[in-house]
């Protein structure tokens, strides 16, 4: 993991102090609620639909173990509402149609962007919970706001066996970069960039405002290939190529021209057009020209203050060599190595690694009872046991919302299953149906149109049976409570949209989204199946679909499987699923 | 950086001052002569001038003063100082007390200055 240094430490805590001098003066009525927002927005702090909720920053995803100990602590001890306030949210809950699970407190909630989520921190105590994080190196640091965001990364970053360039040193730097940049605060829109130096693409690079591929060249010369203007929301679009070989010490440079071009012509009359994407798309390769002749001029007029030397590229990096071994466990004797639902765990959750005496092993935040990616106090402690015991002090925050571990023992696999186990966190099903991603949606966030976690409850206590589950094979199931889509529903093999239709809930779904990863295919949006469904409707729509995939997939072929569902849907064409979905389709339910 | 309140701000009245609109490309503009140039905020979210402005300073060399107007507000003074403007208006009825504290709490930065 990167180093913080004494400079990088003091910044976090200045900007901590900041906030209390911005808190104290909003709280004394010298800053007003519409001057206060924008500041406080830029150190992770929202105002939802029943209380605050903070967004840490987790750079590029990861985190140690004293870290996730912090988290641990926040929970218990500030993400903690009064009474009344709790008590008045469950009472608006209770009179919704259907059902929600009940709100709970003290607890984290891992993002698909990698940071991690309180909900019900008072703002009063804002304060106090920054100067807490800062004591671990932590942060809010531009989790929300129109500024550049943290940078996210393939969470098999430098363990990765398909990895050509390791890409942390580069998003650590690019995070000092972008890191309170005094031009680029206030932007049209958030900006979103995203870095992969693998061949296998587990950041959806597409995807983002700027998608950042490391690559080498045929003489060996590391350099970047860029994309810029992805994004989701109401306009999905993919990225579009602007840079097929950049060198990577002038990746800030470059960056810079993009960010500046699109500070100063990108569109602030209408907040649903203001996104890079839609610079992009009107102008064209008239953008690409300007960032290019932007960059010339920085280079060359500026005299380029932003590339990167030689020595600050290698200070950086050299955190990033393997970290040393820091406990000198064996394997336990009572490793039971063929027990079945080891095998399992270690089929689905266990990935390799490029040390051939090392795993990466995901924890599952995907369970019963809990929203995914949610992890209570108890859990985030456990986990940062487990992280310290068996990965060597660090882990990462995945983009669908697991906690990976990078480090692990070959050895003493057996022995964290089996306290990953005990803990709840080893359900055998990353890749799988029910490790869908899902955002808080309308039972915390004030923008959602529709709950989401109730959904993905339902299709969860649905798909539990473990051999149906593995059957099924990969599919990925992204659920999002509105159009900002921050639970990435176009990107799902099947995406479900919740929309807002008369005041009520309804459900559109999606098929044939991709990521951009070799098994989804180039990256691109699901496309809608009919009109959209009741809540009650939507399990069995999925029902349906999946159903229709098991009678039309081709049975294993050459490469000993049978045809995934995202390769059966790409082969026989939409047509046959939307009949299936739209035929689970039932008049709507009147709920009381 | 120098603050001035709404009170002591004189638009410009000669052609050695001059405003730049923030649609404008600062690079497209004569700066024969001119002593003094003012970018406008209109809202204090509306970042385009912190782009003019590092263009005037670091690109163009622009050695005159860079004026902030509009919607001026002490928590963005120090971006400001930071992208190349030397002077500030304040918003009209703002109090100036919190604004030095803000210049000396970070003793430096990431990056470089305009």
């Amino acid at each position: 993991m990167y180093q913080y240094t004494d400079f990088d430490r003091q910044f976090v805590k200045l900007r901590a102090a900041q906030h209390r001098d911005q808190l104290e003066r909003w709280q004394k009525g010298q800053l007003a609620d519409d001057e206060f927002r924008p500041l406080r927005l830029q150190n992770g702090w929202y105002v939802q639909r029943y209380a605050p909720m903070l967004r840490v920053a987790v750079p590029y995803g990861e985190i140690s173990s004293k870290q996730l100990s912090v988290l641990a602590q926040i929970a218990k001890e500030y993400d903690q509402p009064d009474a009344e306030l709790f008590a008045k949210a469950q009472a608006q809950q209770d009179v919704l149609p259907g059902k929600s699970p009940r709100l709970i407190k003290g607890y984290g909630h891992f993002t698909t962007r990698q940071n991690v989520q309180f909900n019900w921190i008072p703002l009063d105590k804002s304060a106090d919970v920054m100067d807490l994080l800062a004591s671990v190196d932590m942060h809010g640091i531009q989790t929300s706001g129109n500024c550049i965001r943290n940078i996210t990364t393939d969470e098999l970053a430098g363990v990765a066996v398909d990895e050509v360039v390791d890409p942390r040193p580069y998003a650590e730097i690019l995070r000092q970069w972008s890191t309170l940049h005094p031009e680029f605060a206030f932007l049209p829109r958030k900006f979103k960039i995203a870095i992969t130096g693998a061949t296998e693409d587990r950041a959806a690079i597409g995807w983002h405002d700027v998608g950042l591929q490391l690559v080498k060249s045929e003489a060996g010369d590391v350099g970047f290939k860029v994309w810029v203007g992805g994004g989701m929301g109401r306009t999905p679009i993919i990225g579009s190529l602007v840079r097929e070989f950049l060198p990577w010490h002038h990746i800030m440079n470059y960056l810079e021209a993009v960010v500046r071009v699109y500070n100063r012509w990108g569109r602030r009359d209408n907040l649903y057009k203001a996104r890079i994407k839609i610079l992009v798309k009107a102008e064209g390769q008239h953008y690409i020209d300007e960032v290019e002749a932007e960059f010339n001029d920085i280079v060359n007029k500026d005299g380029g203050p932003h590339t990167i030397t030689q020595a600050e590229f290698d200070r950086v990096a050299a955190c990033f060599v393997e970290p040393k071994v820091t406990s000198n466990l064996t394997a336990s004797v009572n490793s039971n190595l063929q027990e079945p639902a080891f095998q399992r765990w270690l089929n689905q959750n266990v990935v390799p690694h490029k040390n051939p005496a090392l795993r990466a092993v995901t924890l599952s935040f995907k369970r019963l009872g809990l929203a995914p990616g949610d992890a209570t106090a108890e859990q985030l402690e456990a986990s940062a046991q487990l992280v310290e015991k068996y990965s060597r002090g660090e882990a990462r925050v995945t983009h669908s919302q697991n906690l990976l571990l990078p480090w692990v023992q070959e050895t003493q696999l057996f022995d964290l299953w089996l306290e990953a186990k005990t803990l709840g966190l080893a359900s055998p099903n990353i890749g799988l149906l029910n490790d869908m991603i899902a955002c808080p949606g309308g039972d915390y966030c004030a923008l959602a149109n529709a709950r989401a976690i109730p959904v993905a409850a339902a299709i969860s206590e649905r798909y539990q049976d473990l051999d149906e589950l593995e059957d099924l094979g990969p599919i990925d199931l992204h659920i999002s409570g509105c159009i900002n889509s921050c639970g990435h529903h176009h990107s799902g093999h099947i995406g479900i949209l919740g929309v807002d239709k008369d005041g009520k809930e309804w459900y559109q779904v999606t098929l044939g989204g991709s990521d951009g990863s070799t098994l989804s295919g180039t990256a691109g949006a699901g496309k809608v199946v009919g009109p959209s469904f009741s809540a009650a409707e939507v399990t069995e729509v999925i029902e349906a679909v999946i159903h229709k995939y098991l009678e039309l997939r081709a049975p294993s072929s050459s490469n000993g499987r049978a045809e995934y569902f995202i390769e059966t849907l790409n082969r026989v064409g939409q047509d046959a699923f939307k009949v299936a979905a739209n035929s689970a389709r039932h008049p709507a339910k009147e709920f009381a | 950086m120098k603050i001035l309140s709404f009170n002591d701000h004189t638009a410009s009245i000669d052609a050695s001052a001059i405003l730049i609109a923030n649609n404008e490309d600062p690079r497209e503009v004569s700066l024969e002569g001119v002593s003094r140039i003012d970018l406008h905020f209109p809202k204090f979210t509306d970042g385009r001038a912190y782009s003019q402005a590092f263009l005037l300073r670091r690109r163009l060399g622009f050695k005159g003063e860079i004026r902030a107007t509009g919607d001026v507000l002490i928590d963005q003074l120090v971006a400001m100082a930071r992208t190349g403007f030397d002077v500030a208006v304040l918003r009209e009825g703002l109090d100036a007390t919190a604004a030095q504290r803000q210049f000396d709490r970070f003793p430096s930065f990431y990056q470089g200055s305009a």
